[in-house]
């Protein structure tokens, strides 16, 4: 290549390349929280697709559309993209755009630490989706991994996964993992360290609280898999025998290491979630959230009952009665500060003057859906109904009702309230009370039936079924509702496209608001605030606009 | 949409989709089975003491969260229906500000304290009495083999005579006797599930495993492996026969005896010998592989392929043939076998009553 000349780099720059370009290299925690949350819905899109997939294929019994071996890839496909792909990486960008803008901080602690994260993020993607070419290496047509997303040993030994699918789906979540890991390393210390003058803990926007517990979480949880995966590819690839039942080693040991990361993954990927319904629901309902500091007190015991809990993955493990005594009382314990913050929710819609934009249909759509998804959870946790429930279609339906009807409801909550703040734009409400309704639909539809299937007696993972069973009705309606969530996934991309374009201009507070970010133009300028903000109370906006009775006189 | 109605209707409901859907050529409707009706593998229509107490204790927990489920909704859409802002509502007031309240929070907190305590405490209890450490008294003790994708089952009573029974992928029980299921796994993790009448168990390999039932009717019950194994984890399903304790002894002595060695057949078991088949496939006296199914009584069951398909001599053939197209993904190879050949091992193993 020859010499080209410098272009100075600005945020004038006008050509297509150098705006690419200024984006790629930048630090700005606002850029790199949109590209999250950009990456993680592209994602959203390729696990919908598998999933749109299967639900074709159990569309009738004995369908044969797909293989049973390329129904395995994307039932594994789906499931780890939703969770390390989509999941975390929306969430921790929802937290990467927000938190310096809540606390009145220029930018995160470490901003390079945080492109750096970003960017393993995006290739531990790219790394577990080239398996559909590599997987098997050179003497195969190519495969995803097939051995579901928790990988259970001893499907992931070299005797019974040859190529190396499975070495991919090790290590593009390795690598992705230690990004989240520095993504959480980066929110505690910016949380600790950063907060404007005035902020003290107990006046933190509650999101913020939420995505600090998150990094710890993160932090105790992620290594574990890690150092399983560690353990893993020693297995396949040095000879040893920490999960090969031939040489005395132990599967049960892979279940333990991996669900005493999954059962807190569970709680990284709804109390992002819970945060953003604890910000959304007060300003819509026009009040103070109820209870704040018990808010944060459940917070705190969420996530510490959370380490406690993963041997209800394993209850049909054939562990002693005494060891699944406790667990099902540990995870029993959980129900309660979830069930506090439920009520905190609606004793802050009651006695409010709810103004139901489609942010606020999204998080009454939340509530509506995740409170059923966590009484499921309840009847799970009850081992000898869990005996007969789990690794059924049962157990699909819970947790598609906490993550997708939970999680992802949540998000489009989020992406509707703080759209207008990232890009200055509102994106259109008729639209959006379609993508809500196509949503609610398609959900319903597409999860509830599976409660009923799992009753019957279908197991999960399965790439067909016998008829007779009475499974048909159930899986023909699941499958009935995805029309409906394509439509609502494809209204929401046309509004984001749209309202980029020609949306209604936002100004710097649409809605009304109380937190920090608010205070900041639409989008906001690099390093945010032309004057780093103080905070009175946990809502300082509301201090201002109401100076005769601000907040700070009931703390 | 609501728990409780779901809960209360749910029986009728799926006995009559059942009856309406089942198709009639289909395996787990086939008119064969030797006695009883076929007990579909819903957890709500237990057949036996594990599956009972469970069916039992989900009742008080249904009835717990569903009332939990229409107080909470109803909170919901109390708040959503009589504080959402009116149409014609400009003004800039802002509703009265409040922070929280001692004494409700309490309770919210203290009453689901409650709740789970008494849901803790009868789980407790329902696992002692189900999760046994030793064989009931007077048990039928089998140990159950998963492979993938098939069943083994070798029963390991003391008192039958001349030695151990081995059949593959079809269990069969006397009623009313406890059974006593020791669990290996030959290779991946499986879980032994037949909803009516247990709970299920992993089927873990280097991990012995236990679980019990005691099938109170005559007939034959479905279940299927609940933990994926791999690319036919569709395809391992479970049938348990139970019968009168006449009939099952009847049925122990079929197995017993030592294979049919019919003359007019020898060139088909010439051709099992010789090719693969023996390798894998046990015939008493003909072979001993151990990676397949035994077929020294193969044609006392009423499915192959791991109740994937009904046993019938076209059937067979046509795995044999080409065990790919049947079940795809499974470890038994197509041999090639010209027709002569085919036909052949087909009439041999239809011999092996």
């Amino acid at each position: 290549m020859t010499t080209a000349p410098i272009h100075p780099i600005s945020e004038t720059s006008v050509g297509f390349g150098s705006r690419v370009h200024s984006w790629v290299i930048s630090v700005d925690h606002k850029k790199l929280g949109m590209m999250y949350i950009g990456a993680g819905l592209i994602f959203f899109m390729l696990g919908g697709i598998e999933a749109t997939l299967m639900r074709l294929q159990l569309m009738k019994p004995l369908n044969d559309m797909l293989t049973p071996h390329g129904f395995n890839q994307m039932f594994t496909m789906h499931g780890t993209t939703m969770v390390f792909l989509v999941g975390m990486p929306v969430l921790l960008g929802f937290g990467n755009y927000l938190i310096p803008l809540m606390i009145g901080a220029r930018d995160m602690a470490f901003p390079r630490l945080n492109a750096f994260g970003l960017w393993l993020f995006i290739f531990g993607g790219l790394l577990l989706y080239y398996s559909f070419i590599g997987g098997d290496g050179l003497y195969g047509m190519g495969g995803a991994p097939d051995v579901g997303w928790f990988a259970y040993s001893p499907l992931t030994s070299k005797a019974f996964s040859v190529g190396h699918a499975t070495d991919y789906w090790i290590l593009g979540i390795m690598v992705s993992g230690f990004g989240s890991m520095t993504t959480a390393i980066n929110f505690m210390a910016t949380i600790l360290c950063m907060r404007c003058p005035g902020m003290t803990f107990m006046r933190m926007p509650l999101f913020v609280w939420l995505m600090f517990t998150v990094g710890i979480l993160v932090l105790l949880a992620l290594p574990v898999l890690t150092g399983a995966q560690v353990m893993l590819l020693f297995d396949r690839f040095l000879g040893a025998h920490f999960f090969d039942p031939q040489q005395q080693g132990s599967v049960i040991f892979w279940q333990h290491l991996f669900w005493f990361f999954g059962h807190p993954e569970v709680y990284i990927l709804i109390l992002p979630a819970f945060g953003m319904i604890c910000e959304i629901i007060p300003v819509f309902s026009r009040k103070v959230i109820f209870g704040y500091p018990l808010m944060v007190a459940a917070t705190l015991s969420i996530a510490f009952i959370s380490l406690g809990v993963w041997v209800h993955h394993m209850f049909s493990v054939g562990l002693p009665p005494w060891l699944n005594s406790i667990f099902a009382a540990s995870t029993f314990l959980i129900a309660v500060p979830t069930g506090m913050k439920m009520f905190n929710w609606i004793g802050t819609m009651w006695g409010g003057n709810i103004r139901f934009t489609v942010s606020m249909m999204f998080a009454t759509g939340f509530l509506v859906m995740f409170l059923f998804g966590g009484l499921t959870g309840i009847m799970l946790a009850v081992v000898p109904f869990d005996w007969q429930l789990s690794d059924s279609y049962f157990v699909v339906g819970h947790f598609h009702y906490v993550l997708f009807g939970g999680t992802m409801l949540a998000v489009f909550s989020a992406v509707f309230y703080w759209f207008p703040k990232a890009t200055g734009r509102l994106l259109s409400e008729p639209m959006g009370k379609w993508t809500f309704w196509m949503f609610m639909i398609g959900l319903t539809l597409t999860f509830f039936p599976m409660h009923l299937s799992g009753v019957l007696g279908m197991p999960r993972r399965v790439y067909t079924y016998q008829p007779g069973r009475g499974f048909e009705l159930w899986n023909l309606i699941s499958s009935s509702g995805v029309p409906f969530q394509i439509v609502g996934v494809l209204l929401l991309v046309t509004n984001i496209i749209k309202s980029l374009i020609n949306g209604r201009v936002a100004g710097p507070d649409p809605w009304d608001a109380w937190t920090l970010e608010w205070a900041t133009s639409s989008p906001p300028p690099s390093e945010n605030f032309p004057k780093i903000p103080t905070c009175t109370s946990p809502r300082p906006l509301w201090d201002r606009k109401h100076p005769e009775d601000p907040d700070c006189f009931y703390e | 949409m609501c728990v409780v109605a779901l809960a209360v209707c749910f029986p009728s409901i799926t006995h009559a989709t059942v009856a309406e859907i089942c198709t009639p050529g289909s395996p787990a409707s086939s008119a064969s089975a030797p006695s009883g009706p076929t007990i579909l593998p819903n957890i709500f229509d237990p057949h036996g003491p594990p599956a009972r107490m469970i069916h039992d204790l989900s009742w008080l927990v249904l009835g717990i969260c569903g009332g939990l489920f229409i107080l909470v909704e109803g909170m919901i859409f109390y708040g959503v229906i009589f504080y959402r802002r009116k149409k014609n509502d400009k003004s800039k007031n802002e509703p009265r500000q409040v922070y929280g309240s001692n004494p409700v929070e309490i309770a919210w907190t203290i009453i689901p304290l409650l709740i789970v305590f008494v849901l803790a405490l009868t789980t407790v209890r329902t696992i002692r009495s189900i999760e046994l450490t030793e064989a009931p008294e007077g048990a039928l003790q089998v140990v159950v083999i998963g492979h993938q994708w098939w069943w083994e089952y070798r029963y390991l009573d003391a008192t039958l005579p001349g030695g151990e029974v081995v059949v593959a992928n079809e269990l069969h029980v006397p009623i009313n006797r406890p059974v006593w299921l020791r669990l290996e796994s030959a290779d991946v993790i499986h879980s032994w599930w037949v909803p009516a009448l247990a709970g299920k168990m992993d089927v873990i390999p280097n991990h012995t495993n236990y679980t019990w039932f005691n099938a109170e009717t005559e007939g034959l019950y479905l279940g299927q492996c609940a933990e994926y194994c791999g690319n036919q984890h569709a395809g391992m399903l479970l049938r348990v026969v139970a019968s009168k304790p006449a009939d099952f002894d009847a049925w122990l002595q079929t197995q017993l005896a030592s294979a049919v060695n019919d003359t007019s057949v020898a060139m088909g078991r010439d051709i099992f010998q010789e090719y693969a088949c023996s390798n894998c496939h046990t015939v008493k006296g003909v072979s001993d592989g151990q990676f397949a199914p035994d077929l020294t009584h193969l044609m006392s069951r009423e499915t192959i392929a791991s109740g994937v398909a009904p046993l019938d001599p076209a059937t067979l053939k046509a795995w044999i043939d080409n065990p790919q197209a049947l079940k795809p993904g499974c470890n038994m190879p197509s041999l090639q076998l010209d027709t002569q050949e085919l036909d052949a091992v087909t009439a041999y193993l239809l011999t092996l009553r």
